[in-house]
Formats: C-alpha cells, sequence, structure tokens
C-alpha cells in the first residue's frame, strides 16, 4: 500500500484508530483514539482543576422546545439535526416496509419527536441555569460536555458530523465573563505548548447562514467575540478550530432571562474544546502509533 | 431617505433612545443597536428602499449611524439622493 498517496483519514481507517461507516464525518473510533480522548479531557480537568467548576454532562440529544427557543435555527439552520420517529399505524407500517424494501422514500411518514440533536455542549445548560433563580455574586462556572451534531459530511477527519465538545461555561457579571475567557486565552498556549503542537491564537466567526450571517460574522470578528486556537491537521494555509473562545455578551442571559446577584441580566463566556479535532491533530502531528509519541506529550497526556 | 432610515431605526433597533432625538453620525451601537437588531434592520431597508446590500456592505459599519446607512444606500440607489 502506498502510504504517501493515501489520506490522513485512510492511513488512520488502515490502522484502526479510526473505522469507516459509509458515511462521511461518522465514524467508529479505536482504543489509540479513545486513550487519547480520555488523556485530553484528564488533562482539560488538571488545567481547570483550581476552577471548581461544576461539573454537568449531557446525552447527545436536547429538548426540542427549548431548542425552538434558543434561536440556533435563525442562524444555523443548514447545521441542525432532528430527531424523528415513525408515527402510523400498521397500514402506514406496511407502506414504510415497501417503501425500504423497494429503495423509495420512506421518511415523510416520520414525526417529529421531543428530541433535536445538541448542536453545543453549552446549549442544554442555559435553560438549567436559569431555573435556578438569580446567580450569586460570584457568578456560576460549568464544565460541560456533550456530543454534538453538525450537518457538514466532509472528507475532511476533523469536519465529523458527530463528536465531543467540553466547555467550560461563565456565566456573571460582564467583567466576569471577560476575565474568564482572558485567562483561558493564556491557558490554551500553554496547553497547545504542553501537546507540542503547532498553532495560533486567531480572531474568528461562526458560520452564520445566509447574507444576514454574513452580518452577523462580520459583526462578531470586528468585536472580537470569537477566538480560536487553529493547528494544521489537512491544511497548512486552513488550519483547523480545536479550540475555541467566545464571548457570547448578554447574547444568552438576556435570551434565558438570567440574572445576576444585583439583577443585571447575566453576560456569558465559554472556551470549547473539540476534542476529536485535538485527538486529530496529535495522531497528524506524532505518528499514528502513540507509544511513539514524545515521552513528554505521552507524560501530560498521562498516557 | 433620512426620515424613512429614522424611521426604520425606530421600528427595528430597539434602541435606547428614541430615534428622532439621534443625530445622524450618533453610534447606533452605543445606543444598543445589537447584532440581531442590526440584521432586521438591513432586511427592512432593503425592502423599503428596494435595494440589495452587496456582500462587502454586510458589515458592522455599514450600519452604525443614520448616516452610514444614507451612505450606503446612497450609492446602491444614487436616484435616492436626488
Amino acid at each position: 500500500m502506498c502510504e504517501a498517496c493515501d489520506s490522513f483519514l485512510d492511513r488512520m481507517f488502515a490502522k484502526g484508530v479510526l473505522h469507516a461507516t459509509g458515511v462521511d464525518g461518522l465514524y467508529g473510533r479505536g482504543a489509540s483514539f479513545e486513550a487519547v480522548v480520555d488523556g485530553l479531557d484528564r488533562l482539560i480537568t488538571r488545567l481547570a482543576s483550581d476552577d471548581a467548576a461544576e461539573v454537568i454532562r449531557f446525552p447527545p440529544g436536547m429538548n426540542r422546545a427549548l431548542f425552538e427557543k434558543s434561536g440556533y435555527m435563525k442562524n444555523f439552520p443548514q447545521l441542525a439535526g432532528t430527531v424523528h420517529s415513525f408515527d402510523g399505524n400498521e397500514k402506514d407500517h406496511m407502506a414504510l416496509l415497501d417503501a425500504i424494501h423497494n429503495g423509495g422514500a420512506w421518511t415523510q411518514g416520520q414525526a417529529a419527536t421531543d428530541i433535536v440533536l445538541t448542536p453545543a455542549a453549552c446549549y442544554p445548560l442555559y435553560p438549567i441555569v436559569a431555573r435556578r433563580g438569580p446567580l450569586t455574586p460570584e457568578g456560576a462556572l460549568f464544565d460541560v460536555q456533550s456530543y454534538c451534531f453538525r450537518h457538514e459530511p466532509s472528507k475532511d477527519p476533523a469536519r465529523m458530523q458527530m463528536f465531543r465538545m467540553r466547555e467550560f461555561v461563565r456565566i456573571g457579571a460582564p467583567e466576569q465573563a471577560a476575565s474568564f475567557r482572558e485567562r483561558w486565552l493564556d491557558r490554551a498556549r500553554d496547553f497547545a505548548e504542553r501537546l507540542e503542537l503547532p498553532h495560533h491564537i486567531d480572531v474568528a466567526n461562526d458560520p452564520f447562514f445566509g447574507r444576514a450571517g454574513k452580518m452577523m460574522a462580520s459583526s462578531q470578528r470586528d468585536q472580537a467575540l470569537k477566538f480560536e486556537l487553529l493547528v494544521p491537521i489537512e491544511s497548512v494555509e486552513k488550519p483547523t478550530a480545536c479550540q475555541s473562545f467566545n464571548y457570547h455578551q448578554d447574547h444568552f442571559g438576556s435570551l434565558w432571562g438570567i440574572e445576576t446577584s444585583s439583577g443585571e441580566t447575566a453576560h456569558t463566556a465559554c472556551v470549547g474544546f473539540g476534542m476529536e479535532r485535538l485527538t486529530l491533530a496529535l495522531f497528524k502531528h506524532h505518528g499514528l502509533d502513540t507509544d511513539g509519541w514524545p515521552k513528554s506529550v505521552r507524560a501530560a497526556l498521562t498516557l | 431617505m433620512l426620515a424613512t432610515i429614522r424611521r426604520l431605526v425606530e421600528e427595528q433597533g430597539r434602541l435606547s433612545a428614541a430615534a428622532d432625538t439621534l443625530r445622524d453620525d450618533a453610534d447606533l451601537y452605543a445606543s444598543g443597536l445589537t447584532s440581531f437588531a442590526a440584521v432586521q434592520l438591513m432586511l427592512a431597508l432593503e425592502e423599503a428602499f428596494d435595494v440589495e446590500f452587496p456582500e462587502r456592505m454586510l458589515n458592522r459599519r455599514s450600519f452604525a449611524s443614520i448616516a452610514a446607512i444614507a451612505s450606503c444606500i446612497a450609492e446602491l440607489k444614487p436616484e435616492e439622493v436626488a
């Protein structure tokens, strides 16, 4: 087999690091891949160990009604995924089986359930915080994680459709949210250096949909609301965002009615780790065999 | 044209001050124009003036003041200025 002419993704399949499913962006994970994800999780936990964040882990689906209220469909309709289930009688079931048997369309009879696929790990968090009432003067800090879905099939292994996102979310006064993000921007450099990954941090924007989205994206960049830690994976010219640092101002606070102890609308900020992307970056830069990785990197990941 | 823009800023901008108290060059963002409200304003302006803002105008600066909006409209529709 010619290693040089196979893509990074093909080589990971050949090594059993990832397993193909027949759908771009949807892969099984092998033992070595998961060991690195676990190592990253431990390293991130250590970085944040003094912060005493409240831990919440979410399933890959969220409440559809809360998703609708979140406004995600305003900005990213192209990325969202909904969960539908069969909702018919026996006759409908027969028609459904016939359609599948004949290779025809069979999903039109499916009805929306109360669940949509979680688009970002912090989305299910805000309504939980809002339900608790006003914040304490210290504000709140959470450590959340979820499998997330984004409908963007691609051969780029770093653009998965289902992937894990770990996030720290700070909710409080504007200066609390802003200083949280500054602290994580500093930590990110240390984090990438410990992993011995080539990287830089740059201003970024979310992939807002359509012409209105162009304005949202430009506005987000002008105000430097989003930064990303970029690591070359598939391309040096277009490095991959492995971590993001977001200041939402009062967007989520006002949407969900989250108040500070003094009755002001809370500001929020989050730092997100793309667990699969960070893992892929490590395999890309240190090789497909984790036993051969630099001792220092293996130590950082406690492998 | 300025009166129409001012009316749309009032209707769509959700500002902390009434639009007719704002100078033409007053910073609308400083008066509470959010990114979301700016998008609504952009769409309302397109409908009212029957224009389509090109991509290069779809940014924060184009909608930063009543005067900035007027100069965009004037560029897209020179006859409005007359």
